[in-house]
C-alpha cells in the first residue's frame, strides 16, 4: 500500500520544490525559469492524470505523513473528489504556465512570478489532498497569501489597491475558518477529518455545529466569492496579470471555496436541510446578481470576473440540492467552468496584449486582423452561454434537469433566465470587440505569440470535447467517483479510518 | 540623531551595538540549536538572528548592514532554507514515508538527539531569519525611495 500511496505527498512537494529551485537559480536567465516551470507543471499534471488511473485500480488511498498513524499524525487522502480536483487544478496550471512564457515577458522578474505561482499551486494541491483539518487550513493560507501577492504583481496603483482589499477580505474569511476549526477541535478533540466526522456522527447536532457551519459558510463563501461575500473578486481578478486571473477564476475560488464547502459540509459535518437551503439560496442569488452586474461592464476582464460569480452560483445551487444528479451536475459544471473561464481570461489577456486596452468601447472589428483570438473567444463564449455541442451546454442542462427533478421550479426558472443573461453578456463582448468595422487605431496590431496560442488551443479542445465526460463508461472513471464521494456523506470516514490502520 | 560620525545613530548607540550585536547573534544560534531540548526553536532563533542584523542597520545605517548581508544573499539564504526543509522531508522517503524521522533519535535531552528535528530547526531558522531581514530591508528601501520623490 505504501508504495503506491507515496504519490500523494508529491502533489505538494513537487510544486514547492519547483518554486524554491526557480527562486534560487531562475534569476540567472529567463530560459532557465521557463524550462523549470514547464517541467514542474508537466510533472504534476501527468501525476494528477495518473492519480485517476491509480484511484480506479486501488480505490481510496491514505497516507500518514512521517509514519505517524492518524488521527494523531497528519493524514493525506486520495479519493474520488480529490483526484477530480487535482486534475482540474493541475491541468489548468499547466496551460497557464505555457501561456505565461510569452505573456509574462513584459515583467522584469519572471522568476518571482513562477515562484509565487508554484507556491499557490502547492497550496491548492495541499488543500485538496489533506485529510487533516488544520493542515488543510495551513495550505489554504499558503495559497491565499501567494494569490494576494500575485494580484499585486504589476505594482501599479489600482493593482495594489485591489490586492489590499483582497488581502483584508481574504484574511477575515480565514479568521472565520480558523475560529470554526478551533471550536470543532474543542468539541471533538480531534483534527483528522475522518475521525472528526465519526465523532460528530455519534454526538447529536447541537447549536455548536450550527454555529460552526455558519462560520465555515462565511469563510469558504468569501474564498468562493458567493454573493454577499463577493466584493473582492471584481477588483482582484481584473487587476492581476491575465494568467493569474485565469488561475484565480479558474481554479483558486473552486479549490479553496467550493471544494472546501463540499468536503466540510458533505463529508465532515454532514449536509442538513437548513444548510442545503442556504446553499441553494446563496447560489441562486450569486447567479442572478453576478449575471446582472456583468451585463453593465465595459471592462472586458471585469465582465469576466462578474460572470465568474454568476457561474459559481450555478455550481453552488446544484451542489446545494444534495441529490445525486445535482452533485454530479455541479461538479461537471465546476470542471467545465474552470476550463472555459481560464480560456476566456487567457483570451482577454491576448486581446490586451495585441490591442493594449481592456475597454470594450475602444475595440471593434478584431475578427478581421486577429482571427485566432476571435475564434477562441467564440468557442469560450458559446460554451459558457450553453450552446450545444460545447461542454457548457451539457452541464447547464444537467443542472436545470436536476433542479427540476428536485421540484425546485423557482430556482429552475432563475437558472434558465441567467443562462439567457450569460448569452447576452457574451454577445456584447463579441459585438463590441470582434465584429463590426475595424477601428483605425487597431489596424496595425501585434501578433499573438505561439505559446499563448498553444495553451489556448489546448483549453479550447478540452472545452469542445468536455461533454464526452458524461458518456457512460467515461463518467465512471472521473466524474462519478467524485460525486459518489460526496454522496457517501459522513460515512466516508469509515473507509479512510480502516485504510489508515 | 547625530550626523557627525557619518551615517547612523550617535556614538553611544554605536558602541553599545558593537558590544551586543555579536552576543545577540550567538544567542540566536544557541536558541536554534537547542530548539529540541529547551523552549525556542527555528522560528524564535531565526527571528533573533534577524534582529541582530536589524540592530546593526538601525545603529550604523543601511549600507553597513547590507555590506554584511546583501539583499541577494538574503534571498538566496531564504530559498536555501526552504529547499533544505523540503529536502529533509523528501529524504524521509528513504525510510518509506514523507517527513519520516529517519535519523537515530538518540538519548532524550541531549544536544545530539531527536533525529531530524534539529536539522529542521536550522532550515527554519535560515528561512525565517533571512525572510524577516528581507522584509525589514524592503520596508527601509521603500521608505527612502518615497522620501526622495517628495
Amino acid at each position: 500500500m505504501s508504495n503506491i500511496s507515496s504519490i500523494i505527498p508529491l502533489f505538494t512537494a513537487i510544486p514547492l520544490g519547483g518554486a524554491f529551485v526557480i527562486s534560487l537559480i531562475g534569476r540567472k536567465a529567463r530560459w532557465i525559469s521557463d524550462l523549470l516551470a514547464i517541467l514542474t507543471a508537466l510533472v504534476i499534471c501527468v501525476l494528477s492524470l495518473l492519480s485517476v488511473r491509480i484511484y480506479n485500480m486501488y480505490g481510496v488511498l491514505t497516507y500518514s505523513v512521517g509514519g505517524w498513524i492518524p488521527p494523531v499524525g497528519i493524514g493525506m487522502v486520495l479519493d474520488g473528489l480529490t483526484t477530480f480536483m487535482l486534475v482540474v487544478v493541475n491541468l489548468v496550471a499547466f496551460c497557464v504556465v505555457i501561456y505565461s512564457i510569452n505573456y509574462m515577458e513584459r515583467f522584469t522578474s519572471k522568476w518571482k512570478f513562477y515562484t509565487l505561482f508554484f507556491l499557490m499551486v502547492a497550496g491548492m494541491n495541499g488543500v485538496i489532498i489533506s485529510g487533516d483539518i488544520f493542515n488543510f487550513f495551513v495550505f489554504l493560507e499558503i495559497a491565499s497569501v501567494a494569490s494576494y501577492a500575485l494580484v499585486a504583481f504589476g505594482t501599479e496603483k489600482h493593482e495594489l489597491e485591489a490586492a489590499f482589499k483582497y488581502a483584508v477580505m481574504g484574511t477575515i474569511g480565514s479568521l472565520f475558518i480558523l475560529l470554526g476549526i478551533a471550536l470543532l477541535y474543542g468539541y471533538t478533540s480531534t483534527l483528522n477529518m475522518a475521525d472528526m466526522a465519526n465523532v460528530l456522527a455519534q454526538k447529536n447536532t447541537t447549536n455548536l455545529t450550527l454555529m460552526v457551519s455558519v462560520m465555515f459558510l462565511m469563510g469558504f463563501g468569501l474564498k468562493a466569492a458567493i454573493v454577499p461575500f463577493h466584493g473582492w473578486l471584481p477588483d482582484a481578478h481584473p487587476s492581476a496579470p491575465a494568467p493569474i486571473s485565469a488561475m484565480l477564476s479558474g481554479v483558486l475560488i473552486k479549490s479553496l471555496g467550493i471544494y472546501a464547502i463540499c468536503r466540510i459540509f458533505f463529508n465532515v459535518i454532514g449536509i442538513s436541510q437548513p444548510i442545503s437551503s442556504i446553499l441553494m439560496f446563496l447560489g441562486a442569488l450569486s447567479m442572478v446578481v453576478g449575471g446582472l452586474l456583468a451585463l453593465g461592464q465595459w471592462d472586458l476582464k471585469r465582465l469576466l470576473a462578474y460572470s465568474s460569480i454568476s457561474q459559481i452560483g450555478y455550481i453552488v445551487l446544484a451542489i446545494g440540492l444534495a441529490t445525486p444528479l445535482g452533485i454530479l451536475a455541479g461538479l461537471f459544471h465546476l470542471f467545465n467552468h474552470s476550463i472555459f473561464k481560464s480560456l476566456l481570461f487567457l483570451n482577454s489577456g491576448s486581446v490586451e496584449y495585441i490591442t493594449g486596452t481592456r475597454d470594450l468601447k475602444k475595440m471593434g472589428g478584431l475578427s478581421q486582423n486577429a482571427p485566432f483570438t476571435s475564434t477562441i473567444n467564440l468557442i469560450g463564449s458559446m460554451s459558457i452561454a450553453g450552446i450545444p455541442p460545447f461542454s457548457g451546454f451539457w452541464s447547464k442542462l444537467f443542472i436545470i434537469v436536476a433542479v427540476v427533478q428536485a421540484g425546485r421550479f423557482g430556482y429552475a426558472f432563475w437558472a434558465i433566465l441567467v443562462s439567457i443573461l450569460t448569452l447576452a453578456m457574451y454577445l456584447k463582448v463579441t459585438k463590441y470587440a470582434f465584429s463590426g468595422s475595424l477601428k483605425e487605431s487597431l489596424k496595425h496590431i501585434k501578433k499573438v505569440p505561439v505559446f499563448m496560442k498553444l495553451s489556448m488551443a489546448i483549453l479550447a479542445v478540452i472545452t469542445l470535447i468536455g461533454g464526452l465526460l458524461l458518456v457512460p463508461g467515461v463518467d465512471e472513471l472521473f466524474l462519478k467517483p467524485a460525486a459518489d464521494t460526496m454522496l457517501q456523506g459522513v460515512r466516508y470516514s469509515t473507509g479512510i479510518l480502516t485504510g489508515l490502520k | 540623531m547625530s550626523h557627525e560620525h557619518g551615517k547612523g545613530m550617535s556614538i553611544i548607540v554605536k558602541t553599545i551595538t558593537r558590544f551586543t550585536v555579536g552576543l545577540i547573534f550567538l544567542y540566536g544560534i544557541y536558541i536554534v540549536l537547542h530548539g529540541h531540548v529547551s523552549p525556542g526553536g527555528g522560528f524564535a532563533g531565526g527571528v533573533i538572528i534577524a534582529l541582530s542584523f536589524v540592530h546593526l542597520m538601525l545603529a550604523y545605517g543601511k549600507e553597513a548592514a547590507l555590506k554584511k548581508l546583501s539583499k541577494r544573499a538574503t534571498s538566496i539564504l531564504e530559498s536555501t532554507g526552504a529547499m533544505l526543509f523540503l529536502l529533509i522531508a523528501l529524504l524521509g522517503f528513504t525510510g518509506g514515508y514523507f517527513f519520516l524521522n529517519f535519523i537515530n533519535k538518540g538519548e532524550p535531552f541531549k544536544l545530539f538527539s531527536a533525529g531530524i528535528i534539529p536539522l529542521c530547526n536550522i532550515a527554519i531558522a535560515l528561512k525565517v531569519g533571512a525572510g524577516l531581514f528581507a522584509i525589514f530591508v524592503a520596508l527601509v528601501l521603500l521608505d527612502l525611495d518615497s522620501e526622495k520623490k517628495e
